[in-house]
């Protein structure tokens, strides 16, 4: 299996070429919202391991929103990010890109404070990529030459079966199988069809991962003592904050609104970028902390098998502290439209969105953490638009196909490499074409 | 929780009656020509509520008004600002909605016969009456203010086809229930579907589904005529001009009656019989309205009894779409899941909350139905054509079609999400390739086709049917308000001193 990582390289705006940066990164679309894979400046097709990747300005339109705890506003940087999520190390990803995108990531970085004509492109992407407090993938291992390859099985057998529905007609499930899987070994044996073998799991990632599902516990164990102890004062402390943090969600301008959903539903995939400040003092910034380390261990460990919890549409998300974790970034890659991801965070997954965005300046009211929150609907939707931020630019290796069409792809070819099924398992399968 | 009852005589009839005895009706599309004649015919006009009247009416009055027509009328923008984006934006203003919506290509608003750009309505006036009476009816309401206050863009007819919609299906069998006593109080995760519905999903004014008050103009109660609006309940200092009003999404459906039963013949190679069964495989429902599920015995809240043959089911015992398929109209338009599929114990609910376990590919994928539903009063037009007559060759292409009409308190989380997640959704319950059988405009996302639709079969493969026609093409639309009648006299008030 070869697990998937992430990147983000992420450099400071020069305010100065902020609106140049703009147009060089337009030009990487065909209209907004749209890429060309094929630009001159980061041509995505070539990157054959990307499943997703964005540039995205961080600029935070919500500075102001401190002044709500009679703080001053401070003014922290706008940055450009370019981000993804891709199979394989970030180390071999980060030598391919330097190799087939290199001269035009410099065209781009070039609007960035302390990038020069002069300087190392590979050092420098390694310096400026900072590491998400925590991420999800919707399916730890499977590969962007999987997906490929499973996705024109499918069509191939869709394709057969409709061909030959008059042959197929009143034959026993066993007898359809049977004809599928010659039908796919014939199509291999032509080179029309691939089905690759998983690359065996890399050592060095299983031995991390098991010192992290390992450790993580026998740290909690160590650590439970004090845990416990700080307990009471912990929930004394949330108990006062929730009952005194202010909210702030006005509804958002409709030019803002537009912006976002002009970029939007051009695909059955769509990406979402937010960002936002974490409300002051230590106790907030310690809560943010520990949720994302929870978020993190679960997404690695429990939910990496096409859930995160009860959510299908989530592809691949991350959390990234930003600014000595005074700010949050979080980004997507999702299933649907807006509505209907903001209709699943808050009727399957409020609790989730409210441990972690409840930290945020301005986020509707909780309670004990887990409860209210994102389920006051219209108070969320102006929360989460107003901390929106409109990505640059998006792409998506695999337009038309949700992380639901991948799974079921990916069951399609068990059913086809499985040695025996069942005739009742044989009906399920063929449902799935 | 005790709340006030509900006043019957501030609520336009439509919300609460379908007027099915009223069978004669006329849709008027105006735009304002001179603000103080529409003001004073609005004053004296007899609009119908929702009181019930010891002898049903024989024809009934409703208005509503865009936000043009709110603007035409004098109406602040203050006051307007209250109103949700989708509203103020209107259903043709913004090239993502329309995208979202599905009307691109033949169904684009620059098309439209009306709605679309330039050709919005101020005011939509609704006209009922039974056999005989519209004409006369029509001549009492325009009144002598009539013609100086208003300029007739476009006049919709209707047709009576006896509870048929044009490609002969019985409709309009499904309608949420509202909670008129205010007895609903629907907190925590509902386990099984119901189909009583709060108030504040159809009225505003009142607490919707999250128990919370959608947000609508509100004024201050020293604000100019302010004192005819009842109060806020939510904000007792502050009048309510959005209660016991509500959103009412117009759209003109244009019917291809002859290429949809030409379609399902072909596709049945003319067999009369597997004809019929592919029509209702795509509508989910029999053409007499029986679904093609089985009804249950247990009682579904909110399902009267007398409608229990046609409405009372769930598609929890057809889970692979073998009886209706999953991509059937009325199991994509209301696909009546629950909040939280698990069993009613506190383990099982915690586990299925966390999506522990292990979940199938297909299990618990469709968003709750309670957040997203449509009252329905829609009309047809168009002469009755049998699917005998329609696949016959015939040069006739009068048009058929359906005026649909959607109540909804949240445009966008109950219209926009159904009509976009569900209905034109080519990934609706982890579908692909196809889109609504009757509503689908077919227009390829992301280059992949949306013209397919797939009958499961209990053997295995299933009927994959490819190549659909557009059978329905939007002809004009809008978003209208429904205001209370008391919003109505404050609107007639506007303008004086």
């Amino acid at each position: 299996m070869t697990p998937q990582s992430n990147f983000m390289i992420m450099a400071t705006v020069t305010p100065s070429r902020d609106a140049e940066l703009r147009s060089v990164l337009a030009e990487m679309n065909h209209e907004p919202g749209v890429v060309n894979p094929e630009n001159a400046l980061v041509p995505f097709e070539q990157l054959d391991c990307v499943h997703f990747a964005r540039f995205v300005i961080l600029e935070d339109k919500t500075l102001d929103d401190i002044r709500v705890y009679g703080l001053p506003r401070v003014d922290l940087p706008t940055y450009l990010a370019f981000l993804g999520d891709m199979d394989g190390s970030v180390e071999d990803f980060f030598a391919e890109l330097v190799h087939k995108a290199g001269d035009g990531l410099r065209n781009i970085f070039m609007h960035c404070d302390g990038f020069t004509a002069g300087t190392d492109l590979l050092l420098w992407i390694r310096e400026h990529n900072v590491i998400p407090g925590a991420s999800y993938v919707n399916w730890v291992g499977r590969t962007t030459r999987q997906i490929r390859e499973e996705s024109a099985l499918r069509n191939a057998l869709v394709r057969f079966a409709k061909d030959n529905s008059d042959s197929l007609r009143g034959v026993a499930p066993a007898g359809i199988r049977d004809r599928l899987k010659t039908f796919v070994a014939g199509e291999v044996q032509a080179g029309r069809l691939a089905l690759t073998h998983p690359a065996p799991t890399p050592f060095m990632w299983q031995l991390r991962n098991l010192i992290n599902l390992l450790g993580m516990p026998i740290l909690l164990v160590i650590l439970s003592p004090l845990l416990l102890l700080a307990l009471p004062f912990v929930l004394i402390l949330l108990r006062i904050a929730e009952k005194s943090d202010p909210e702030v969600a006005p509804r958002v301008d409709a030019g803002h609104a537009d912006l976002l959903a002009s970029i939007e539903d051009h695909d059955v995939t769509n990406q979402f970028s937010a960002m936002g400040s974490v409300k002051p003092g230590l106790f907030r910034r310690m809560v943010m902390i520990g949720v994302l380390t929870v978020i993190d261990y679960t997404a690695r460990h429990i939910f990496n098998r096409g859930r995160l919890a009860r959510v299908i549409s989530i592809q691949f998300a991350r959390w990234v502290f930003l600014d000595g974790k005074r700010r949050v970034y979080f980004a997507s890659n999702y299933d649907g439209s807006l509505e209907s991801y903001m209709d699943d965070f808050i009727n399957k997954v409020a609790f989730g969105l409210n441990v972690v965005f409840s930290n945020g300046i301005g986020y509707p009211r909780t309670n004990w953490l887990v409860l209210n929150g994102a389920k006051d609907e219209l108070t969320f939707k102006n929360y989460l638009r107003r901390h929106q931020l409109p990505t640059q630019v998006w792409y998506n290796a695999f337009p038309g196909l949700t992380a639901l069409d991948k799974w079921r792809n990916a069951l399609i070819r068990e059913g086809i490499e499985k040695p025996s099924m069942t005739d009742s398992e044989i009906r399920e399968w063929l449902r799935l074409i | 929780m005790s709340h006030e009852s509900v006043d019957m005589k501030d609520i336009q009839g439509i919300v609460r009656f379908g007027y099915s005895a009223l069978t004669e009706a006329c849709f008027l599309l105006l735009t304002v020509r001179d603000a103080t004649a529409a003001r004073a015919w609005l004053k004296s006009a007899a609009v119908t509520t929702a009181e019930k009247l010891s002898k049903p009416p024989d024809t009934a009055l409703q208005v509503a008004f865009t936000r043009a027509g709110l603007e035409a009328l004098g109406v602040d923008e203050d006051v307007l600002a209250g109103f949700s984006a989708e509203f103020l934006s209107g259903m043709a203003g913004e090239d993502s909605r329309s995208r979202r919506l599905g009307d691109t290509g033949a169904n684009s608003p620059n098309s439209w016969r009306w709605g679309g750009p330039g050709k919005i309505p101020h005011v939509l006036v609704m006209v009922y009456a039974k056999p005989g009476l519209l004409d006369g009816w029509m001549r009492t309401i325009q009144g002598e203010k009539w013609n100086a206050a208003f300029t007739l863009t476009d006049c919709l007819p209707t047709s009576d086809l006896q509870g048929m919609e044009p490609f002969g299906f019985k409709d309009g069998l499904s309608q949420p229930s509202l909670d008129w006593e205010r007895k609903r109080d629907p907190r925590g995760d509902e386990l099984e579907y119901e189909n009583l519905l709060s108030l504040g999903e159809f009225l505003l004014g009142y607490p919707n589904e999250y128990s919370k008050y959608t947000s609508r103009p509100l004024l201050p109660a020293d604000a100019p005529f302010s004192s005819v609006l009842p109060v806020a309940e939510d904000e007792p200092g502050m009048r309510d001009f959005g209660c016991n009003g509500t959103f009412l999404v117009f759209r003109q459906l244009d019917q291809d009656v002859r290429g949809f039963w030409r379609f399902v013949n072909k596709a049945s190679d003319s067999n009369p019989q597997e004809r019929q069964q592919l029509a209702e495989a795509m509508v989910g429902r029999g053409m007499n309205g029986t679904p093609l599920v089985p009804v249950v015995s247990k009682p579904i809240a909110g399902i009267d009894p007398g409608t229990a043959a046609t409405n009372q089911f769930t598609y929890t015992s057809d889970p692979d779409g073998v009886r209706c398929p999953f991509g059937a109209h009325i199991r994509r338009a209301n696909p009546r899941t629950p909040d939280l599929p698990a069993e009613n114990n506190l383990i099982s609910r915690l586990g299925h909350m966390l999506g522990f376990g292990n979940p199938r590919y297909r299990d618990d994928v469709i968003a709750s139905s309670r957040f997203h539903r449509i009252v329905r009063r829609g009309r047809e037009y168009g002469e009755k054509l049998t699917p005998e007559d329609a696949i016959r060759d015939d040069p006739n292409s009068a048009e058929h079609g359906i005026h649909f009409i959607g109540l909804v308190g949240n445009i966008l989380r109950q219209f926009e999400f159904v009509q976009n997640s569900w209905v034109m959704g080519t990934k609706f319950d982890a579908l692909s390739d196809e889109s609504d059988p009757l509503l689908g405009n077919r227009s390829p996302i992301a280059g992949r086709e949306a013209n397919a639709f797939s009958r499961p079969r209990e053997t295995g493969l299933e009927r994959r049917y490819e190549g659909l026609p557009q059978f329905v093409t939007v002809r004009g639309g809008a978003y209208f308000f429904l205001p209370s009648l008391s919003a109505l006299r404050y609107l007639a008030m506007l303008g004086q001193h």
